[in-house]
């Protein structure tokens, strides 16, 4: 398991979940079910000296995330030294505590982009998926003010049963705000979001005629957006080639310093963490086996093993793996190959149902103690 | 827009905030980074994007390569405009 993998290639991108906190509580957050309370986030100092070892390192891209970074107030301080040590610096944000002044700052700073999340196009369905009114006036307000400090703004919605109607207007929405990039990204069932399946899964009538429209929409917006476009993969017949293979292109911290492979990794029982706090990121991208655990083939199964497809899709998700299969060591249900394939379309069938008898579903929204029961 | 819709001869391109081209010490490499995306840029594509600094134009870019490496101007006209309609397209490029 901790056998020494060849080559190591330098990570190309840090996601650095600042803070948990977050004012929304969208159901389909890759935040896991244990949030860190406050008392437990790094410190200024710290993050600080993980951004500088992470440019060392080779990183390029940082994502300053979480829960919601602008709800961190040093927030300024950790822009201005990424921007110093280099880094290509990305606010991921629900847009919720940030300030005209605030982003005026954070541009002359040296931020480099903003990912602002929106829930819906429709005012009150976007502002009961955050499960925050007023939410998604601000968000307007914070997209005019992101473009006006001439930053590059790229809008992000999550696309489930609620809006999944609507995904094509997202996109056009994205347009009007002067965004120059949209992710259309369809909800992925981990933490949260599993929490949640049976009332944002669409149905699969649903979710192609959504796909097709929004792929439409490429033609006409050419050279005006970008839309990166991430499909559901419950109806697809191979897996998606998840963080680009485990511990090859990026990592994750989170807000109290563990560094993770992945958003989901710490679901998968016996992997060990290490912290920023007791090793450095060299080390621990390196030696901690939390990240040797999946690299590489060696850990494979059948039918991944002997797969020609190995090299593309490295096995898909193991924390999918684990959640489907039972066993992160299994190939990624979603493939075809797998012998658990079969029970996840009649799962995504068995979700979808709501779909026609319940279109506005109870949520168990994301907060911080221990999650409430779906109301 | 691509370079023949903007007007070869007059459009400025120059990289948006948010694409930087940066010499990575670590890789030993000219990166490209954009939003989510990173593009190796080789020898040429440095040379040329360097030029690209919103002031100078289309064509002075082609003239400024073109002696600079003492190279056939139709070409180096035809490699500028294919990668800078190549970036345009990926909104990494304003013409």
């Amino acid at each position: 398991m901790n056998a020494a993998p060849r080559e190591i290639p330098k990570p190309v991108g840090l996601l650095a979940e600042l803070t948990h906190r977050c004012p929304l509580g969208c159901p389909y957050c890759s935040n896991p079910l244990a949030l860190e309370p406050r008392a437990n986030e790094l410190d200024t100092e710290a993050w600080l000296e993980v951004f500088s070892q992470a440019a060392a390192l080779g990183v390029l891209h940082v994502h300053l995330s979480g829960g919601e970074p602008a709800a961190r107030s040093d927030l300024a301080q950790i822009v201005a030294h990424c921007a110093n040590v280099g880094l290509y610096t990305n606010l991921i944000t629900s847009g919720i505590g940030l300030t005209e002044a605030r982003i005026q700052d954070l541009a002359v700073l040296g931020l480099d982009h903003v990912q602002l999340s929106i829930q819906d196009t429709d005012e009150s369905s976007a502002d009961r998926i955050a499960g925050y009114e007023g939410a998604f006036t601000r968000k307007l307000e914070v997209a005019r003010w992101v473009t006006d400090a001439g930053l590059p703004l790229t809008l992000n919605a999550v696309i489930h049963r609620a809006n999944i109607s609507r995904a094509s207007a997202m996109v056009r929405l994205a347009v009007e705000l002067g965004a120059r990039r949209v992710e259309i990204a369809h909800a992925q069932y981990y933490g949260w979001g599993i929490l949640n399946r049976d009332a944002l899964m669409p149905s699969a009538e649903e979710a192609e005629a959504a796909i097709a429209e929004v792929e439409a929409l490429r033609a006409e917006t050419k050279n005006v957006l970008v839309i990166d476009h991430v499909i559901p993969d419950y109806h697809a017949r191979y897996p998606k080639a998840c963080m680009g293979g485990w511990g090859k292109r990026g990592l994750n911290i989170t807000p109290s310093g563990r560094a993770l492979p992945c958003h989901a990794a710490e679901t998968i029982p016996g992997l060990e963490f290490w912290n920023v706090a007791d090793h450095s990121l060299a080390e621990i991208w390196e030696s901690s086996p939390a990240f040797n655990a999946f690299r590489g083939f060696d850990w494979m199964r059948e039918p991944c093993r002997s797969c020609e497809r190995k090299t593309i899709d490295y096995g898909g998700c193991r924390c999918q793996a684990l959640a489907l299969a039972g066993d992160a060591r299994e190939a990624d249900p979603v493939c075809h190959l797998s012998p658990h394939h079969a029970a996840v379309a009649e799962q995504a069938a068995l979700s979808a149902r709501g779909a026609e008898t319940n279109p506005h579903p109870a949520y168990a929204y994301r907060r911080m103690r221990q999650h409430a029961e779906a109301e | 827009m691509s370079v023949d819709e903007a007007d070869a001869g007059a459009c400025r391109p120059r990289l948006p905030r948010g694409v930087r081209l940066k010499h990575d010490e670590t890789r030993g490499e000219w990166l490209l980074l954009a939003p989510e995306r990173v593009i190796k840029a080789d020898a040429i594509a440095v040379e040329i994007l360097k030029r690209c600094d919103g002031i100078a134009t289309f064509d002075a870019i082609v003239d400024d390569l073109a002696a600079a490496f003492s190279a056939d101007r139709g070409q180096v006209a035809s490699d500028v405009r294919a990668l800078l309609d190549e970036l345009a397209a990926k909104r990494m490029m304003d013409l």
